[in-house]
C-alpha cells in the first residue's frame, strides 16, 4: 500500500497535466485529494506496523544484470518521515491556494516532487533512492524558477547546482561503494552488512556524507539554502525546508553512516584538534547553529531570518546524528519531523500570509503596517511557530532538541556550551522577527491607520496553519509516538555497525 | 588466401545490399515519377521507400544470427556487429522521417540516397576487421557526411561549414592513413588480429607510439573529442536538421563502436598505463588525456552558448570525453555500457534535432533565448524537450542517468582500487553537475520565459509529433527499464568475445 | 516515598481548569464584560478548588499527597508524575488569590480583553502546573510556558518602554533557563531519570554528581568543576527568575512597564517560581554544591536585600519603588535558603534553628506574594484615577482627599514593612530567627536591609499621603463600593496570617521538617 504514495502522487502530476478543464479550484482540489490520499496511505502504512521493523513494500528484480532491484521498505525511521511528507505535502497545497499562474503546472511539479520525496524515504535500493533523489531536483528548479519571487532564478539555479554537486559527491562514494563490494548487489543491508576496508571507509564517509549533507544545509555548503527559501513560492520553501532538507539528513543517516561507519572511528593522529570525520561533522554542525542564529538575527529580509533559522536547525540535526548514541539519533530523527513541520508552518506564515498580502518582506517596512492588529491570525500563528521554533517545551522542538542535546552531553560535554548559546541565539531572532514584523507598531493601544485594508486570512490558509500547530504539539507532547517506532528501526541490524562503533 | 565463397559473402551482405537497392529505388522513383510532385510527397515516398529498405535489413539482421568471418578475416559479423547494425538502422529510419517535414532541399532522392549511402558505410564499418576495409567504410560514411552537410545550397553558412567539415575531415583521414602505413609497416598486415601479434612483439617501438597517436587523432576528429571538434559547431549549426542529427547521432554510433573494436583487437597490448606512478606509454594514456579535456573543454564551452545546436554541439565533445572513459576501461562491460550510451545519447540527441526542426521553421533560428514560452506554445515539444534535455544532462530516471551510471560502475570494476579511475569518475560526475547549468538554461528559456503576448502556438505536424513523442518514449523506457536492451547487449558480447 | 495515587485527578483537573476558562474567554472576548465575568468566575472556582485540597490535606504526612502518577514518554523514562506538599500546597493557595487580585486589578482594560484575560488564565495554568510537577521534564514545560503569556501581557498591553523591557524580561529568562536545562540534560545523561524524588534521593545518599562526572568524559576538568559547572547552569536558572543579585536588572523595569494587574501576578506568583524552584529542586538536589560555595552565595543574598532596598530608595516612581521592595523581600527568602545549607554536622539546635528558617521561608514566600500583590493593586486603583500618574511626587496630602483608600494602603504598606500583627512580621521574624544562629554576619548585614525599607516605605507614606494637599487631586474619589467588598477578605487574610501564623504554619511545617531533615548535615 505504501508504495502508492509515490505512484499516486505521480499519477496525480499527470493527471493534472492532462486535465482538459482551465478551471484553477479544480486543479487545486485535485492536487488536494492527491495529497490527502498520499498522507491517509501514509498514516495507514504507520498504524498498521506500530513495530517500528523494517518490512518489505514491494520488492522485484529491475535491472537485473547489474543486480539492482525496485525494492521499496519501510522502518521506523522511513515511516515517521512518510508522515512528516504527507502532512507537509497537504499543507502546502492549502497555503497555495492563492497560485494563479499556470496552477496545473504548479500543482503538477508539486505532485512530482512530493512522490519523489516519498520515493527516497521508501527506498532501499540504493540506485532507486538515488534516481528518486535526483528526481527532486528537477521540480524544485522549475517551482522556484516559475512562480518565485526575488532573484528567483538566480536562487533557483544555485539551489539546482548545490543539490546536483551533493548528489555528483554521492554517486561517487555509491558507484565505489557497489564496485568495491563486488557489483552484486546495492540494497541496503548487502552493502551495510558488507565490510569495506577502513582505508576505503575513511574517504568514501566523509564523501558520501558531505553530498548528502550539503542538501541538510551543513555549514559552510549552506548557501543555497536562504537564497533558495527566499526565492521559492510559500509552498516550494514549505517543502524545501520541510522535507527536501530532510532527505539530505535522512541520507546521512541511512547510507552515508551505515554502510561507511568506520570512517567515523578516529583517524589515529590529530589535526587541530579534530580527530576524526566524527569530530570535524560535530564542529561543522555546531558552527552551522550558532552561524545560522547569529545571521538570522541581523537580517533584514522576513523570510532569510527563516531561511538561517533553517540552517540553524539542521545544525541540530547533524550534530544528533554525530552523536551517535540512540538518544541523539533518535533526537536526530525527531527533528527532523519537528524542523520539518515549524519550518512548513514559519514559511507558511512569512510567505503566504504576510508577504503575499503586503507585498513586501522588508522588516522595518511591516513594522508600521500594524499586522498584529491587521491579520492576527497571521501574528498569532507565528508566535506559536517562532515559540516551537526556538524549543520552547511542549512543542515538537524541545522534545527534539532535548534529545540531541542529552546525546551531545554524552559524546561532546563542551560543544554543549556553544549549543546552548545557540539555543538562546534562536529565541533573541525569533523575537526580533515577530517583535519587529508583528509588533512593531507600539502597544496595542494606538489605533493603526486603516488606509489599505489586507485580505483576511482565507480558509485553507487557516486550516494549513492548525494542522501544523496541531502536529507540533502533538510530537512535542506525545513524542512516544515516534520514539517508539524509532528506536526498534535504530536496534535494527541495518545499524549494527554503527551501535559497534559507539553505543 | 583462402578462396572467397561468393554465395556466403552474398548471404552475410544481404542487408547491405538491401540498403543499396533501396536507396537506387528511391533515387529513381523521386527522378523519374516525383518530379513535379509537392515536397512533402516527394519526401514521404522516399522515405518510405528508403525506411521499407532499412526495415528488409532489419528483419534479415534479427532473423539471421550467422556469424561468420568473410574474406579471410576481413569482415567479421558477429551477434554484437548485428546489434549495432541495428541500432544504425533504426537510427537511420528515424533520421529519414526527421527530414519529412523540413524543405531545405528539392534534391530530395539524393538525399535520401546519401544518407542510405552514409548507412551502408557505416554497417561495413562496424563488421570491419581490417585497416583497409575500415577506411574504406569510413571514408564512404564521410563523403556523404560531407555533402550531407553542405545540402542546403541555399544556405551559404552550410557550404562553409561543410567545406570546414571536409578539410577537418580529411585531414583526419591523412592522419588515420598515416597511422595506418605505420601499422602495416610493423606488421605487415592490415588484419586487426596479425596487427595485435606484431604490436604485442615490441610494444614500446616508437613507431607504434606514433601510430597509436595518429589514430587517436585521426578517430578524435570523427567523435568530435577535444581538442579534434573545431568542425562540430559549425556543422551542427549550419548543416540541415536531419545532416546534422544523422551526423550527430547514427555516424557516432557507428564510429565509437569501430574505435573500440580497433583499439581493443589491433592495438590489444599496447594499451599502457596512465598512472602517473608506473606511467606506461600506450593508448589508453592518451585516451585518459583526450577524455579529460573534452569533458572540460565541452562543458566550460557549451556554458557560455547561445545557441542551441551549438550547445547541442559541445555537448556532444563533453559526451564524448564520457564515452572515452569506456575505452580507458576497455572490458566488456565497458563495451557494453559504452553501447548503451551512444545508443542513448544519440537518441536524446535526435530527438532535439526533431524539436529544433519544428521550431527552427517557425522562429527561424536556434537562438535559446527564443524557445521562450515554449511550454505555452508547443506543450507536447516542450514536455519532450524536458525529456530529451535532462536525459542529456542525466538526470534519473531517464536514461542518460543510467548510462552513466553504468558507464562509471564499469569503469571501476575494472580496478577498484584506481585512483585515476576513481579520479576520473570525479571529474566526469563533477563536470555532468556543470553541465546541468547549460541544459537548465535551455529549459528555463523554454518553461520559465513568457513569450511575447502575439506569439502564436507552434504547429508541428502529426508525424514530427509521433516521431519526437517515440524518441521522447524510449528515453523514457529505456532509463527506466535499461534491462530492455541492457540485458541484449551484455548477451552479445558475452556471445562474440572481444 | 508513598506513591500513593489519588482517586480523582485533583490537581489535573486545578491546571486544566484555567486552561479552559482561558479558551472560553478568548471565545468570547468579543464581549468584553462576559470575558471579565468568565474570567472571574474560573478564578473562582479556582480558589474554591484549592480551598477543597487545603481542607482535604494531611498535614502530618510524609511525602506528597494528591499524586497522579501515568506514563508518559518511556523512551525517555518521563512520567506524568504530579502531587503536592506542604509547600506545593501554599503555592496553589498563593496563585489561587493572587489571580483573582490581578483580576479585579485588570478589570478596565479595555483592548482585546478577551485576549488579556486568557493570557492571564494561561499564565495561572503554567504556574499551578509549575508548583505541583514532579518531574523535571514536565516542570520544565509549565517554567518556560509561562514566560509566553506574561511575555505578552507585559508587551501589549504594557507602557511606552514595554517593548524593550518584556524583550529583555524574555531573554534573560532564557538565558537562564537553557543554561538550567542543559545541566538536567546532563543529569538525566548520568541518571536516566527526570524524576525530582529520585534524584533528590540520589543526592542525599551522595551518588548524584559522581555519576554524572563519570558519564561525562571531559577529561581536562575535575570531577569538582564538572559538579560546579553543572550546579552554575542549575542556579543561573532559578537565580533570574527570583531574582538574585546580579541578574536582577530585568525585573524593576518589566514591573514598572507592565500593567498594574499583570505586575500583580508577575510579583505576586511568579517570582515564587523562582523561589519554589530554590526549594524544591536546587536544594534537595545540589546541597553539596551549595555548600561549597555557600559564602558567595550568602553575599550575593545580602547584596540583593541591601542594594535593593538601598536602590528602592532612590526611586521616585511608585512601581520601581514596589519593584525593588520585592527584590529585597524575596532576597530574604534566598538569604533564609542558603543559610540552611550550612553543615551542621547534626546539631540538634541548629537543626531546629534550620526548620524556622524554612517555615519562615514559606510564610515570607506568601505573604510577600499577598502584599505586593495588594500594593501594586493599589497603584493600580491610583493610577486609575489619575490617568496613569504614579510619580512619588505627584501627589501629597491624599490622607484628606480619599481617607479610606489611605488606611487601607497603609495597612498593606505596614504589612510590607514587617509591622508585627500584620503578615509581613512573622515570616521575616522566623527568617532571621533561624537564619542568625546558622549565618550570623549575613543576617547581620541583612538587618540594614529592614532598615532601609523602612525608611522608604514610611517616606511614601509622607510622600503621598500627608503634607499639604495638592489642590489637583481634591477631587481624587475614594474606594468604590466594589473596589471595598474585594478587599475586605485580602486586608482581613492579612491581619489573620498576622495574627495566627499557624494557619499556614500548621500545613507547611512538616514539610519543612521534612526538607531540612533531608538536607546532608556531614
Amino acid at each position: 500500500m505504501l508504495a502508492w504514495t509515490i505512484y499516486i502522487s505521480f499519477l496525480g502530476a499527470l493527471a493534472l497535466l492532462l486535465l482538459p478543464s482551465r478551471s484553477a479550484t479544480l486543479a487545486r482540489l485535485l492536487a488536494l485529494l492527491v495529497s490527502v490520499t498520499t498522507f491517509a496511505l501514509a498514516l495507514l502504512g504507520f498504524l498498521q506496523h506500530r513495530s517500528g521493523e523494517m518490512f518489505t513494500v514491494v520488492s522485484v528484480p529491475w535491472i537485473h544484470s547489474l543486480g539492482i532491484q525496485y525494492s521499496l521498505k519501510a522502518d521506523g525511521i522511513s515511516l515517521t518521515l512518510l508522515l512528516l511528507t504527507g502532512i507537509i505535502g497537504i499543507c502546502g497545497v492549502l497555503l497555495s491556494w492563492n497560485i494563479d499562474v499556470r496552477v496545473k503546472e504548479f500543482f503538477a511539479f508539486y505532485l512530482v516532487l512530493i512522490g519523489a520525496v516519498y520515493g527516497v524515504f521508501l527506498s532501499y535500493d540504493l540506485f532507486l533512492l538515488f534516481v528518486f533523489y535526483e528526481i527532486v531536483v528537477i521540480p524544485k528548479y522549475f517551482l522556484i524558477a516559475i512562480w518565485g519571487s526575488t532573484r528567483r532564478e538566480y536562487g533557483a539555479m544555485k539551489l539546482v547546482i548545490y543539490s546536483f554537486v551533493g548528489s555528483a559527491m554521492v554517486l561517487v562514494g555509491l558507484v565505489a561503494a557497489y564496485v568495491v563490494s563486488g557489483s552484486r548487489s546495492l540494497s541496503l543491508d548487502y552493502l551495510a552488512g558488507y565490510h569495506f576496508s577502513p582505508h576505503f571507509q575513511m574517504w568514501a564517509f566523509p564523501l558520501v556524507f558531505t553530498g548528502f549533507a550539503v542538501l541538510a544545509g551543513m555549514w559552510p555548503f549552506h548557501t543555497w539554502a536562504p537564497t533558495g527559501h527566499v526565492a521559492a513560492p510559500t509552498a516550494a520553501s514549505m517543502l524545501l525546508a520541510g522535507v527536501v532538507m530532510k532527505l539530505g539528513a535522512y541520507g546521512c543517516l541511512r547510507v552515508a553512516m551505515t554502510l561507511f561507519p568506520l570512517g567515523l572511528g578516529p583517524w589515529g593522529f590529530h589535526v587541530l584538534g579534530f580527530g576524526s570525520w566524527r569530530d570535524v561533522f560535530a564542529i561543522l554542525a555546531v558552527i552551522g547553529i550558532i552561524y545560522g542564529a547569529l545571521v538570522a538575527l541581523v537580517q533584514k529580509d522576513f523570510k532569510f531570518v527563516i531561511g538561517y533559522s533553517s540552517i540553524s536547525h539542521m545544525g541540530f540535526i547533524l550534530l544528533g546524528l554525530m552523536t551517535l548514541n540512540q538518544i541523539g539519533l533518535s533526537g536526530a530523527v525527531v527533528q527532523m519531523i519537528s524542523h520539518g513541520i515549524l519550518a512548513g508552518l514559519l514559511f507558511g506564515v512569512v510567505g503566504r500570509m504576510v508577504y503575499s498580502r503586503t507585498h513586501t518582506r522588508e522588516l522595518a517596512a511591516l513594522g508600521p503596517m500594524h499586522l498584529s492588529k491587521v491579520i492576527p491570525f497571521a501574528a498569532f500563528t507565528f508566535v506559536i511557530a517562532g515559540m516551537a521554533s526556538m524549543g520552547l517545551p511542549g512543542f515538537s522542538g524541545f522534545a527534539a532538541e532535548l534529545m540531541i542535546l542529552i546525546g551531545v552531553w554524552r559524546s561532546y560535554p563542551t560543544l554543549v556550551l556553544f549549543v546552548g548559546f545557540g539555543l538562546v541565539a534562536g529565541v533573541a531572532y525569533i523575537w526580533r522577527a515577530m517583535q519587529q514584523a508583528f509588533f512593531a507598531g507600539g502597544p496595542l493601544v494606538t489605533v493603526p491607520p486603516d488606509d489599505h485594508p489586507l485580505p483576511p486570512i482565507s480558509l485553507p490558509e487557516r486550516a494549513a496553519a492548525v494542522i501544523l500547530i496541531a502536529s507540533s504539539v502533538v510530537v512535542g507532547i506525545f513524542p512516544q509516538i515516534f520514539l517508539h517506532v524509532i528506536h526498534p528501526a535504530l536496534n535494527s541490524p541495518m545499524f549494527d555497525g554503527l551501535s559497534k562503533g559507539g553505543w | 588466401m583462402s578462396i572467397i565463397d561468393f554465395g556466403q559473402l552474398l548471404r552475410l551482405l544481404w542487408p547491405e545490399i538491401t540498403i543499396i537497392l533501396a536507396a537506387l529505388l528511391a533515387l529513381s522513383v523521386d527522378l523519374v515519377a516525383l518530379r513535379h510532385s509537392r515536397l512533402r510527397l516527394r519526401f514521404l515516398a522516399a522515405t518510405s521507400i528508403a525506411s521499407i529498405g532499412c526495415l528488409i535489413a532489419l528483419d534479415e539482421l534479427l532473423h539471421t544470427s550467422t556469424q561468420g568471418a568473410l574474406l579471410d578475416k576481413i569482415l567479421v559479423s558477429t551477434p554484437l556487429t548485428q546489434l549495432v547494425q541495428i541500432a544504425l538502422l533504426v537510427i537511420a529510419i528515424l533520421t529519414l522521417f526527421l527530414a519529412v517535414d523540413t524543405d531545405f532541399t528539392e534534391h530530395v532522392g539524393e538525399f535520401v540516397l546519401l544518407i542510405l549511402l552514409a548507412t551502408t558505410g557505416m554497417m561495413f564499418l562496424v563488421v570491419a576487421q581490417d585497416l583497409l576495409v575500415l577506411f574504406l567504410s569510413l571514408e564512404l560514411l564521410s563523403l556523404s557526411a560531407y555533402i550531407l552537410a553542405g545540402f542546403d545550397k541555399l544556405r551559404p553558412r552550410s557550404s562553409e561549414a561543410a567545406l570546414k567539415y571536409f578539410l577537418f575531415g580529411g585531414m583526419s583521414a591523412a592522419f588515420l592513413l598515416f597511422g595506418f602505413s605505420l601499422l602495416y609497416g610493423l606488421a605487415n598486415s592490415t588484419n586487426f588480429v596479425e596487427i595485435a601479434c606484431a604490436v604485442q612483439g615490441h610494444p614500446f617501438s616508437s613507431i607504434l607510439i606514433l601510430a597509436i597517436v595518429t589514430t587517436v587523432i585521426g578517430f578524435g576528429f570523427k567523435l568530435a573529442a577535444a581538442p579534434f571538434h573545431f568542425w562540430a559547431p559549425d556543422v551542427y549549426q549550419a548543416a540541415p536538421i536531419p545532416s546534422a542529427a544523422f551526423i550527430a547521432s547514427g555516424s557516432k554510433v557507428a564510429s565509437f563502436f569501430i574505435f573500440f573494436q580497433l583499439l581493443v583487437l589491433a592495438f590489444a597490448g599496447a594499451e599502457g598505463v596512465a598512472s602517473p606512478v608506473h606511467f606506461q606509454s600506450g593508448w589508453v594514456p592518451v585516451l585518459v588525456a583526450v577524455a579529460v579535456v573534452s569533458m572540460i573543454l565541452g562543458n566550460l564551452i557549451a556554458i557560455t552558448q547561445t545557441s542551441l545546436r551549438r550547445l547541442l554541439a559541445y555537448s556532444a565533445v563533453a559526451h564524448a570525453g564520457y564515452m572515452l572513459l569506456a575505452y580507458v576501461a576497455h572490458s566488456e562491460q565497458s563495451l557494453a555500457a559504452l553501447l548503451y550510451y551512444v545508443v542513448t545519447y544519440a537518441l536524446a540527441t535526435l530527438g532535439i534535432f526533431g524539436i529544433l526542426a519544428v521550431t527552427e521553421k517557425q522562429l527561424g533560428n536556434d537562438r535559446i533565448a527564443d524557445l521562450a514560452g515554449l511550454n505555452r506554445r508547443a506543450p507536447f515539444l516542450s514536455a519532450c524537450l524536458f525529456v530529451f534535455i535532462l536525459s542529456l544532462a542525466g538526470i534519473p530516471p531517464l536514461s542518460g542517468f543510467f548510462a552513466k551510471f553504468f558507464l562509471f560502475v564499469s569503469l571501476l570494476t575494472v580496478d577498484p582500487g584506481s585512483k585515476l579511475l576513481l579520479w576520473l569518475i570525479i571529474l566526469a560526475i563533477g563536470m555532468s553537475a556543470v553541465s546541468l547549468y547549460y541544459y537548465l538554461r535551455v529549459l528555463k528559456s523554454a518553461f520559465v520565459a513568457e513569450a511575447s503576448a502575439e506569439a502564436d502556438p507552434i504547429q508541428s505536424t502529426v508525424l514530427m509529433r509521433l516521431l519526437i513523442g517515440i524518441l521522447a518514449g524510449g528515453v523514457i523506457v529505456l532509463g527506466c527499464a535499461p534491462e530492455l536492451i541492457l540485458n541484449q547487449i551484455l548477451k552479445v558480447i558475452q556471445a562474440s568475445g572481444l | 516515598m508513598s506513591p500513593a495515587t489519588s482517586p480523582f485527578p485533583w490537581i489535573t483537573t486545578l491546571t486544566a481548569l484555567p486552561l479552559v476558562g482561558a479558551l472560553l474567554s478568548l471565545a468570547l472576548g468579543r464581549n468584553k464584560a462576559m470575558a471579565r465575568w468568565t474570567a472571574l468566575a474560573f478564578s473562582l472556582i479556582a480558589l474554591v478548588l484549592t480551598l477543597i485540597l487545603w481542607h482535604n490535606f494531611n498535614s502530618a504526612a510524609d511525602g506528597f499527597q494528591f499524586q497522579e502518577i501515568h506514563t508518559w514518554i518511556p523512551s525517555l523514562n518521563v512520567d506524568y508524575r504530579v502531587g503536592i506538599d506542604g509547600l506545593g500546597l501554599l503555592m496553589l493557595l498563593l496563585t489561587a488569590v493572587v489571580v483573582p487580585i490581578s483580576i479585579f486589578a485588570s478589570w478596565h482594560i479595555e483592548h482585546k480583553v478577551g485576549l488579556y484575560f486568557s493570557l492571564v488564565l494561561a499564565l495561572q495554568a503554567c504556574l499551578v502546573g509549575t508548583f505541583t510537577a514532579l518531574n523535571f521534564f514536565h516542570w520544565f514545560i509549565f517554567w518556560e510556558l509561562g514566560l509566553i503569556p506574561a511575555f505578552f501581557l507585559v508587551r501589549l498591553w504594557g507602557g511606552p518602554g514595554s517593548a524593550k523591557a518584556a524583550m529583555q524580561f524574555l531573554v534573560y529568562t532564557m538565558v537562564g533557563s537553557v543554561a538550567m536545562l542543559l545541566s538536567f540534560l546532563a543529569i538525566f545523561l548520568s541518571t536516566g531519570t527526570f524524576d525530582l524524588t529520585e534524584l533528590a534521593n540520589m543526592a542525599q545518599n551522595g551518588t548524584l554528581m559522581p555519576a554524572v562526572v563519570s558519564r561525562l568524559n571531559w577529561h581536562l576538568l575535575t570531577p569538582q568543576h564538572v559538579a560546579m559547572i553543572i550546579f552554575c547552569g542549575a542556579l543561573l536558572g532559578f537565580a533570574v527568575k527570583v531574582p538574585l543579585f546580579p541578574f536582577h536588572t530585568w525585573l524593576p523595569s518589566t514591573y514598572s512597564e507592565a500593567p498594574s494587574g499583570t505586575t500583580i501576578l508577575l510579583t505576586g506568583a511568579m517570582s515564587k517560581m523562582g523561589l519554589y524552584g530554590f526549594l524544591r529542586i536546587l536544594l534537595p538536589i545540589f546541597s553539596a554544591e551549595m555548600q561549597r560555595v555557600l559564602t558567595i552565595l550568602l553575599w550575593l543574598a545580602v547584596a540583593t536585600i541591601v542594594l535593593s532596598a538601598y536602590t528602592a530608595l532612590a526611586q521616585k516612581d511608585l512601581k520601581r519603588i514596589f519593584a525593588y521592595s520585592s527584590i529585597n523581600h524575596l532576597g530574604y527568602c534566598l538569604l533564609a535558603i542558603f543559610a540552611v545549607v550550612r553543615l551542621t554536622g547534626g546539631d540538634a539546635v541548629l537543626t531546629g534553628q534550620k526548620f524556622a528558617a524554612l517555615n519562615g521561608v514559606f510564610l515570607q514566600m506568601f505573604n510577600h506574594g499577598l502584599t505586593a500583590a495588594t500594593l501594586f493593586w493599589f497603584v493600580a486603583m491610583l493610577e486609575r484615577r489619575t490617568g496613569g500618574l504614579r510619580g512619588l511626587d505627584d501627589f501629597g496630602g491624599l490622607r484628606k482627599a480619599v481617607p479610606l483608600f489611605t488606611g487601607v494602603m497603609g495597612i498593606a504598606l505596614f504589612s510590607s514593612l514587617g509591622l508585627p500583627g500584620l503578615n509581613g512580621f512573622v515570616g521575616e521574624f522566623l527568617i532571621f530567627k533561624g537564619t542568625f544562629p546558622l549565618a550570623m554576619w549575613a543576617a547581620s548585614l541583612a538587618v540594614i536591609g529592614l532598615l532601609i525599607t523602612a525608611l522608604f516605605i514610611l517616606g511614601i507614606l509622607q510622600r503621598v499621603f500627608s503634607g499639604p494637599l495638592n489642590e489637583r487631586w481634591a477631587r481624587l474619589p475614594d474606594l468604590t463600593l466594589g473596589e471595598r467588598l474585594a478587599l475586605i477578605p485580602v486586608i482581613g487574610l492579612m491581619f489573620v496570617l498576622g495574627l495566627y501564623p499557624q494557619l499556614i504554619l500548621g500545613v507547611v511545617n512538616h514539610t519543612a521538617i521534612q526538607m531540612a531533615l533531608h538536607l546532608r548535615t556531614f
